[in-house]
């Protein structure tokens, strides 16, 4: 006779509550700092305020134990720190800027978006009760990926920002429709791989020793990812097609375990970059910025003055940095989006920025690790997927302040200014948790 | 799937090490370098919010940092800014630092080691770190005199204490208010600096020390005197003096001043010479003295030399291994021969300070916020050039050019006064550039100076003929005066 029996685990449920205490208290300290060096320290602000982070960690929390209990225990919180120090960074922006006469209240709106974002990342969980629900969804998600894409082309809600045409305008505000095309790709990309994985890497020609899947395998895929890299292209988004390319190829070599595929990806990629830069101007001009930042030519000619702005900012931080409100981040463009990782060297200094990258690699590995511990082909492609386009994402923006790669812009995850990528990131979190509640979930042992 | 998922992990890992790397590379190997660019306007900004320490000339406060409520806390004020401009330099959220504003800096700041047990105060009580003050070793009243003479011209002034080396006064004209440099406003700052930029008189250009060098002309034979003296001439040596001179190897002659004869006969004594300024004397007595003779002494006096008063002046220049026509031009001061007016000034000097040549400096005292003393220039010798017994036959063939000869506008009723005046072709139609140099009381020098007017001043732009004893020689003489009222030797 076979009865089902429940084995308790341990969960962990508990510790995320101390590191989500932790999280918050990061966040309420780093905002008090902000404001005791801006001379605006009011107790009862500042309260109303870990009040609001403390009544969000706790119905996030409240929410993953009831709904999610085998959820990942470190995500919430390291997700929570990253916010509270970006919100904390972002008001001392606006601080820097007010006294040269800019009113700004990019904090404030940042609160509202992390709001929004952590009501998004709920909704994610109490919608989606079992991911594997998403790869019905397959052909769907790839069409809304890339009319998601296609938005900005759009004459009336599409809007050109800073030389990229990557924004609609809805209801008063300003969206980058990329960030959420990124999870629905990311979705069709599973559904798709996990479905033909197999006749992908087993079926097919084989050129100089290397098999290549037939045509009309690899069809719709190639397909949908060359139409979100044209688009890309055509909307000068430089950041974002080489996102999604790096995401294509990562959850394509996980699917079929090719090494020589990404082999001849990356070779493809870098004879494309190699040719843009060539053809396009704004490509050459980002090339130059890159590799000769200091030189005075290429300085005066403004291709790299924002850049090497973020290198004074971040030198000048050194390895401790200024302190929190002690720097000048605003003397960088774009100090609280696309620079505010130089804004936080500066502050903070290398020390500061080492912890925020390691957060990042915390997040990212608990992605692939719930990406090994579920069972289900999809539910891996996708945690996968949704993981490394975090740590890609981290690396194309941070790599382009710190001068690893050229420049381009996307926005930093959880920290930057920008309420796009906040809500389409908390939706990523919402997701990876509900996958980890599956990965996690103590298996019914049958006796 | 789960291995090439594992192998990616990996790959992500090192892609974060990448980034701290690169982070590292930044904030700890090339911060240094980034933070010494001079793009870079965070370590200005930095300065800006503490107070910096003032300019002192006289005893009075004449640039001093003010509390102002904006970003930058502090805001540079110049008390009569173009009037020491000169020395001071600009104090500049956009274009940086120049003049003693820029030497002095750690000073001014308070990062120098000379105040670290004042930082170290500082810290403790809390208080906001403060910069030393620096007293300007100029004379208000010399350097106003001297810019009121100079006037519209184009020129400058420098005088000496020959017995120390302090700088009296240094005068450039055109000149600049470093005030309109010193604003918050960086567009303001922006245009005013064009317009600087762009005047066509050159009011940045530190004519004193540090502009285009100037052909010495005829006060370069005081160079040549000494050369003279110290080889066995006498002041009354009769030296081959004729109305033209012919130069060795081409078929051009030197003559004088309007083609005129020195003297009467064929020869007249040195200190005659230098009294008339005869040039085929001195191309004459050049060419048999030899270049190397001349060279040698114009080294000793300074020339070829960086001079960092600590402005850094620049060199003046003689020229290379000269042909003997050559040698006879540059023998009256022409040819290669190139001098600012303070290198004209330190000869001066040296002769009035029977032939020992001190340093120049413009910085006196620098005192710590308490007003203790931290830093006091001593007077200290650049150099022998001339003997005392030398120095005092060329200082009294100097005082006959002022006595009686081209410099007599340099005339002090009551006090004898030595002089060279000097009228220097420019190679151009241009008129020639006026010089003065001299020094009184002739006896007991408290002063030496040196003037340069380009281009005849007024006077030439008028189309007349200038000359340094026209021209320079009454600049000189006011400045000297005023010292000597000043001193009580009037």
């Amino acid at each position: 006779m076979a009865t089902v029996a429940e084995i308790r685990v341990h969960q962990g449920r508990r510790s995320e509550v101390a590191l989500l205490a932790i999280a918050v208290m990061i966040a309420v300290l780093a905002r008090g700092l902000v404001d005791y060096h801006a001379d605006v320290l009011e107790l009862r602000d500042l309260g109303l305020y870990a009040l609001t982070a403390v009544a969000l960690a706790t119905t996030a929390h409240l929410v993953l134990r009831r709904y999610a209990p085998s959820a990942d225990t470190v995500l919430l919180p390291a997700v929570f720190a990253l916010n509270g120090i970006g919100i904390a960074m972002i008001r001392r922006i606006d601080f820097a800027y007010a006294e040269r006469g800019r009113d700004t209240t990019f904090g404030n709106v940042q609160i509202g978006w992390a709001i929004l974002g952590i009501a998004l990342m709920i909704g994610v969980i109490l919608l989606v009760r079992d991911h594997r629900v998403l790869r019905r969804y397959t052909y769907t998600a790839g069409l809304v990926g890339l009319i998601g894409l296609l938005l900005p082309l759009f004459p009336v809600i599409g809007t050109e920002i800073n030389g990229a045409r990557i924004w609609i305008h809805l209801f008063g505000r300003s969206l980058q429709p990329a960030e959420f095309a990124k999870i629905a790709l990311v979705i069709f990309f599973a559904g798709y791989l996990v479905t033909n994985r197999d006749t992908l890497a087993l079926a097919g020609p084989k050129i100089l020793g290397i098999r290549f899947p037939r045509p009309r395998d690899m069809g719709p895929l190639v397909l949908v990812w060359l139409a979100s890299m044209l688009v890309q292209i055509y909307e000068r988004d430089l950041g974002t097609s080489l996102l999604f390319f790096g995401i294509f190829l990562s959850m394509l070599y996980v699917a079929t375990e090719r090494l020589s595929w990404v082999i001849v990806g990356l070779g493809m990629f870098v004879a494309g970059a190699a040719f843009a830069g060539t053809v396009f101007a704004h490509v050459h001009s980002r090339y130059e910025a890159w590799l000769h930042a200091l030189d005075p030519a290429v300085y005066a000619s403004g291709a790299s003055e924002q850049l090497v702005r973020g290198l004074f900012g971040m030198a000048s931080g050194g390895l401790l940095g200024t302190g929190l409100g002690e720097g000048r981040p605003d003397l960088v463009p774009y100090a609280e989006s696309d620079f505010i990782i130089s804004s936080l060297g500066e502050e903070l200094g290398l020390t500061g920025l080492m912890a925020i990258l390691t957060l990042y690699v915390i997040i990212v590995q608990r992605a692939m690790r719930t990406a090994i511990g579920v069972r289900d082909g999809f539910g891996k492609l996708l945690a996968v997927g949704l993981g490394f386009s975090l740590a890609l994402q981290v690396f194309i923006v941070v790599g382009g302040v710190t001068r690893v790669i050229p420049l381009t812009g996307l926005t930093t995850p959880f920290l930057a200014y920008g309420g796009s990528s906040m809500l389409a990131n908390w939706m990523v979190v919402g997701l990876l948790l509900r996958i980890s509640d599956q990965a996690r979930r103590p298996s019914q042992v049958v006796t | 799937m789960n291995e090439p998922v594992r192998r990616l992990s990996v790959v992500i890992l090192v892609m974060f090490l990448v980034l701290m790397a690169g982070a590292s590379y930044i904030q700890v190997i090339t911060a240094n370098d980034l933070n010494a660019d001079g793009r870079n306007v965070r370590t200005l900004y930095r300065e800006f919010g503490s107070f910096r320490g003032p300019f002192v000339v006289d005893g009075e406060t004449v640039v001093k940092s003010v509390p102002v409520d904006d970003p930058f806390n502090y805001q540079r004020t110049y008390a009569d800014g173009p009037l020491y401009a000169a020395a001071t330099g600009y104090y500049s959220i956009v274009y940086g630092r120049s003049g003693l504003e820029q030497t002095e800096n750690t000073l001014l700041n308070g990062s120098d080691d000379a105040l670290f047990w004042n930082r170290l105060g500082d810290l403790f009580a809390g208080r906001e770190q403060e910069g030393a003050s620096v007293s300007i070793t100029l004379d208000s009243t010399l350097q106003q005199v001297a810019t009121e003479q100079l006037g519209d011209q184009r020129g400058a002034v420098v005088a000496l204490d020959p017995t120390t080396g302090a700088i009296l006064a240094m005068v450039t004209s055109p000149t600049y208010d470093p005030a309109a440099l010193a604003g918050h406003n960086t567009e303001q700052v922006n245009e005013n600096y064009q317009e600087l930029l762009n005047d066509p008189t050159g009011p940045l250009v530190n004519r004193a020390i540090a502009g285009d060098t100037y052909p010495p002309g005829s006060v370069f034979k005081l160079v040549v005197s000494a050369a003279a003296l110290e080889s066995g001439y006498k002041p009354d040596t009769e030296v081959y003096a004729p109305q033209e001179l012919d130069l060795p190897g081409t078929s051009a002659t030197m003559t004088n001043y309007g083609g005129e004869k020195c003297t009467s006969g064929d020869t007249m004594t040195l200190a005659d010479a230098l009294r008339v300024s005869c040039n085929t004397a001195y191309a004459n007595l050049g060419m048999s003295l030899g270049w190397g003779v001349i060279e040698r002494k114009a080294k000793e006096f300074g020339w070829t030399d960086q001079i960092d008063i600590p402005l850094r002046a620049a060199a003046s220049n003689l020229p290379v291994d000269p042909n003997e026509a050559q040698t006879a031009m540059a023998s009256i001061g022409q040819y290669d021969d190139r001098a600012t007016p303070l290198q004209m000034a330190m000869v001066a000097s040296a002769i009035a300070n029977q032939g020992t040549l001190l340093n120049p400096y413009l910085v006196d005292t620098v005192r710590a916020p308490d007003l203790s003393v931290i830093q006091k220039t001593e007077p200290t010798e650049y150099g022998q050039p001339m003997t005392r017994a030398d120095a005092s036959k060329l200082r009294d063939m100097m005082v006959g050019v002022v006595d009686n000869g081209t410099g007599t506008r340099a005339q002090i009723p009551g006090v004898k006064v030595a002089g060279k005046t000097g009228t220097a072709e420019t190679g151009t139609d241009a008129p020639p550039h006026t010089w003065f140099v001299g020094f009184a009381p002739a006896d007991k020098p408290t002063i030496a100076i040196a003037v340069l007017v380009e281009n005849g001043g007024d006077l030439g732009a008028a189309g007349k003929d200038p000359t340094g004893g026209v021209v320079a020689a009454p600049i000189a003489k006011a400045v000297m005066e005023a010292k000597l009222a000043e001193d009580g030797d009037l």
